[in-house]
């Protein structure tokens, strides 16, 4: 077991040795705005643009700069600083990361307490009037686009626009909010709006991981030990029937944590890593893309690593491979 | 007196296909302390029949009706609270298949403690000292240590030991073993059965054994059911079913049994056609299309009843009369069923 999670720390650290690389070569080979000129702002002569072309070490090859970039980053754990900004991009991302980890915890704890317990009701009495509707609501709620359904949220409750029940914080209410309930109530629209889909998204994959669980030759024998029907599912349906979500959350937590959330974040204006992403995309702020890229890398494979460990735990199986 | 007394029994799944009638008027009781055979091909109800008993294939796309007695009740008709006190306490049943069968996330022992606090008020440790004293006395070696152990570290036999030893853990009146050793190999197999005669004798309980192997019931069955397309077809004691067979299926079963007599390189006697889709059986005999001796009779259902007066148990459902079996039965001189081409010459 030890000797497979130091495997799986080494090959993670090779990923993102690779990430880097790769998002080096995209941003030299697709440049989409020169970013001396950005900074520069609009009445910059060449001259100048030239200077801040230099000191940024934008004339420099691209092996150079990525061999700077590198050593930086291995050596002192620094990210670079912004182009546009000056800000070590290491503080812009630890600054943006509360707000993003605060949206996305919310968000994953209320899907899968919705969810789940969906699942498995639909799952226990499938084609039931009940299952169906479960299921058709779900189609619903993954269907429709997340900015969609923040605006009509928006539209409907928040407490300015709100035309239904106008009693939630709306558009910029997290950066006024200062207490941590404060940021907590002002979350409550774009958890529910975040968790939409995925709680539709984990309900459908409880409920089908849960049917092949419960035809298993094991539930039948935990029938016939004469258990309660409560005990059959729970114990030894819903056990075993949980182990692919474990796997399923693992990489949504990763990849919201990311800077997936950007949508939500957009919305709600929620200054959070995936509001930081976009910015700098369209900035072409190479260091801070790079970082959040790097960032985003590191939470995947960090929480893969989670996944497989819980694995172990849940299923002795895995603890003997 | 009779410890379970089945009749009627019919079981019907609704499926996209239409109606599947998985078990048809069965009927047949079992007294304690006797082992019954059910014997039969994959599909013919057998194992349905025997799970109906507990109600482990209630569900909404089935329909279920007859009766089921037991100490004077009828399971069939008993809530599922009821139904669950019965399960695992005082009828208990083992599967196919070990390995499926035990839950791969939990230990041995707290897979048997669990069976065992079902029903009994016991503690914790009550219920491992005893799940303990249970897979010893079914023959797992070292059994402190291996309770703790999951199902994937045991052996398929020992898994088969440790499924006998949850069901017994409540004392069962009644056992039904669902094909118990067909996922093993032969030599386990006569361990297995060994061990469940062994323990049969030992806690005076019934044994429903439900198999495809006639060997497996030669040696260990008291009387067997041979189960035809969802109905029993033919009823008797060993020596009835093996020595005086009365339905042609039977013989078939048994024509198709290799024996030492049998010349190396000739091919084993089959049943020609295939068993009948349950979904739209034949009218009258199930068996007919396969049956060399059918005749017009056949289109109408045959009662499952005794032909000889003098053994009222031996029962087949057959319109041939005993006469005609006794003569029609004999191919190469064994009991076997004609090619269907034979019966014109």
């Amino acid at each position: 077991m030890r000797r497979y999670i130091a495997r799986r720390v080494l090959w993670g650290i090779a990923l993102l040795f690779i990430c880097s690389a790769v998002i080096f070569v995209i941003f030299y080979a697709f440049p989409s705005a020169d970013p001396a000129s950005l900074r520069a702002g609009r009445a910059a002569t060449p001259d100048q643009i030239e200077r801040i072309r230099v000191s940024l070490g934008l004339d420099e090859p691209i092996y150079t700069q990525y061999w700077l970039y590198m050593k930086n980053l291995v050596l002192h754990f620094d990210l670079g600083y912004s182009y546009q900004s000056n800000i070590g991009v290491r503080t812009l991302i630890l600054d943006r990361l509360p707000a993003t980890a605060f949206l996305v915890s919310g968000a994953a704890i209320l899907w899968l307490a919705a969810g789940l317990p969906v699942g498995i009701v639909s799952a226990v009495r499938p084609r039931s009037l009940m299952d169906r509707t479960m299921m058709v609501t779900s189609l619903a709620l993954i269907s429709a686009p997340v900015f969609w359904l923040g605006l009509v949220s928006l539209y409907l409750f928040a407490d300015d626009i709100g035309q239904l029940l106008p009693i939630f914080p709306g558009v910029g209410s997290y950066i006024e909010a200062n207490s941590f309930l404060e940021k907590a109530w002002s979350l409550v629209l774009p958890w529910f709006v975040l968790a939409a889909a995925s709680a539709a998204i984990y309900a459908r994959y409880m409920r089908s991981s849960l049917i092949d669980t419960l035809s298993e030759d094991y539930v039948r024998t935990a029938r016939a030990k004469g258990l309660s029907e409560r005990t059959v599912v729970m114990r030894h349906g819903v056990r075993s029937a949980v182990t692919p979500i474990v796997t399923l959350l693992g990489l949504d937590i990763g990849t919201l944590l990311a800077g997936n959330a950007i949508l939500t974040e957009t919305v709600f204006n929620i200054p959070g890593v995936g509001r930081l992403v976009a910015t700098s995309i369209e900035r072409s702020d190479l260091p801070v893309i790079q970082g959040v890229v790097l960032f985003g890398a590191f939470f995947i494979i960090t929480f893969n690593l989670i996944v497989d460990i819980v694995y172990a735990y849940l299923d002795p199986r895995v603890r003997y491979e | 007196m009779s410890l379970l007394e089945v009749s009627d029994l019919r079981v019907q799944f609704e499926t996209e296909d239409g109606v599947v009638q998985a078990v048809d008027t069965v009927s047949y009781e079992v007294a304690s302390g006797e082992t019954l055979g059910i014997v039969g091909e994959s599909g013919c109800g057998k194992s349905v029949a025997s799970m109906t008993i507990l109600g482990l294939t209630r569900g909404p796309q089935t329909t279920i009706s007859g009766r089921v007695m037991y100490e004077g009740r009828d399971l069939l008709a008993l809530g599922a609270d009821d139904l669950r006190r019965v399960r695992g306490n005082d009828i208990a049943m083992i599967f196919q298949d070990p390995l499926s069968s035990l839950h791969p996330f939990y230990r041995i022992g707290d897979q048997i403690v669990e069976a065992i606090r079902t029903h009994q008020d016991v503690s914790r440790a009550g219920g491992r000292a005893r799940a303990i004293e249970l897979l010893d006395m079914v023959g797992v070696p070292e059994p402190s240590r291996r309770v703790d152990d999951y199902p994937h570290e045991f052996s398929g036999g020992m898994r088969q030991r440790a499924m006998i030893a949850m069901a017994l853990s409540n004392e069962p009146k009644l056992l039904i073993a669902d094909e118990p050793t067909t996922a093993l190999d032969v030599t386990i197999q006569a361990q297995i059965l060994e061990l469940l005669n062994d323990l049969q004798s030992r806690l005076g309980m019934a044994v429903i054994l439900i198999t495809h192997d006639l060997g497996v019931v030669a040696e260990n069955a008291d009387r067997v059911l041979v189960m035809y397309a969802g109905r029993i077809v033919e009823a008797g004691s060993i020596d009835q079913i093996f020595h005086d067979p009365g339905h042609p299926y039977t013989w078939g079963l048994l024509g198709s049994l290799p024996s030492l007599d049998l010349h190396r390189h000739e091919e084993l006697p089959q049943i020609a056609g295939l068993p009948p889709s349950l979904l739209a059986p034949p009218a009258g005999c199930h068996f007919r299309d396969r049956c060399p001796h059918a005749f017009d009779q056949c289109m109408k259902v045959p009662p499952l009843e005794s032909r000889l007066p003098d053994s009222p148990e031996h029962r087949d459902r057959c319109w041939l009369t005993a006469e005609q079996k006794h003569d029609l039965r004999t191919v190469d001189g064994r009991i076997g069923l004609q090619a269907p081409g034979a019966r014109a010459s």
